[in-house]
């Protein structure tokens, strides 16, 4: 399935990750009160073995929250900050000064996940109105680790089916107050739901 | 070290003679399996991702299942001169790295895979002398030929030889 992905369909999903990220830099606008940038889309098949370098390699020290869709289409979100990032979003939720916040506790897992929780609502309640299915997130679990001990899980899910992973990309940037915000939005179909997506959006070749 | 510095990467697996060193980064709900023969100093190592090939879809990469890659690997390391009846095992990883709900009932990926592994080792009569798997937390392993010494890095839970 993913290997015979047409350019109009992978067109479609980035637009379909440009219109759940511009939802949910917005959401997180209103949150934060800061300007997010987010960089165009990406949507890209990878081997699976490749996946980790998105993050800048298998051994780098990030923050993952991760969400599964429920639903006519099926999948995982994976929200993915640099340690520096988080514990400045953490900061800038808690009105702390920044650089205040040094280590991870339940209270601030809490808030990283609930902006997991904010974001991933907007971006698939964009995604909703675009295409007519209806997602429904899971609640938010989180992990502070290796990025490739973190994309495991997903990864071994897609494994089952091939040796590709399609990944919608999204990178936010922000900052301001003495630090800065960057982080990867990863939006996973299950294999079987990417046929319905793209359906819904009339981009199904053949 | 460093010229010796074989890279395994995810659904990967090589052998290699001493000096080499065998390394695999972030293991999460993977698994790591290190062999070891320590006649000819001869290691070897497979980073396994998936319990079993004859479930999934479409198999592909054989080296991603527990099933086809430990043989795999069990005759790369013979190519290099060790013998199967001299080996030893170290496996670590297994872990689950996000919990959604304590009453989950069904077994996490890394516990299946933990147990794949180890299946497959007894049919191959390849005892297992270091079992590091399960937990919530991520390892980075190392394999060192010369001694047969198994590294396990992490983030937070320490560093081990074993």
């Amino acid at each position: 399935m993913l290997d015979n992905l047409s350019e109009k369909e992978l067109d479609a999903l980035k637009e379909i990750g440009n219109i759940g990220a511009g939802n949910a830099a917005t959401a997180l606008y209103q949150i934060l009160g800061m300007k997010i940038d987010m960089t165009v889309p990406r949507a890209a098949i990878i081997p699976l073995q490749e996946v980790p370098e998105v993050l800048g390699g298998p051994d780098v020290l990030v923050i993952g929250v991760y969400l599964r869709v429920l639903g006519d289409a099926s999948g995982s979100i994976l929200f993915v900050m640099p340690k520096d990032s988080a514990f400045y979003l953490v900061d800038l939720l808690m009105g702390r000064p920044p650089g205040d916040t040094q280590v991870l506790g339940e209270m601030e897992e809490s808030a990283l996940k609930e902006i997991g929780n904010i974001i991933s609502g907007a971006y698939l309640n964009a995604l909703s109105q675009f295409t007519n299915i209806s997602f429904i997130p899971s609640v938010p679990a989180l992990a502070f680790d290796m990025a490739g001990a973190i994309l495991d899980v997903i990864l071994a899910e897609l494994g089952q089916l091939g040796d590709y992973a399609l990944l919608v990309e999204t990178q936010f940037l922000g900052g301001g107050n003495g630090g800065s915000i960057t982080g990867h939005y990863f939006l996973i179909p299950d294999p079987g739901s990417l046929g319905t997506i793209l359906e819904a959006i009339g981009v199904k070749s053949k | 070290m460093s010229s010796n510095l074989i890279k395994v990467g995810m659904a990967d697996l090589n052998a290699a003679k001493s000096p080499a060193v065998l390394i695999t980064y972030g293991l999460g709900s993977c698994v790591g399996v290190t062999l070891y023969d320590e006649k000819v100093r001869v290691g070897g190592l497979a980073h396994i991702m998936l319990p079993d090939s004859k479930a999934a879809k479409e198999v592909g990469n054989p080296a991603k299942f527990a099933d086809t890659a430990i043989p795999i690997l069990i005759e790369k390391m013979g190519e290099l001169g060790a013998s199967k009846s001299r080996m030893v095992a170290k496996i670590a990883g297994g872990a689950q790295m996000f919990t959604f709900s304590k009453q989950d009932p069904k077994k996490s990926i890394g516990q299946r895979n933990a147990e794949a592994v180890r299946e497959k080792l007894k049919d191959e009569g390849i005892p297992i002398v270091v079992d590091e798997t399960g937990g919530n937390f991520g390892r980075t392993i190392i394999l060192h030929t010369d001694t047969g010494v198994l590294e396990i890095k992490t983030i937070g839970h320490g560093v081990k030889e074993l």
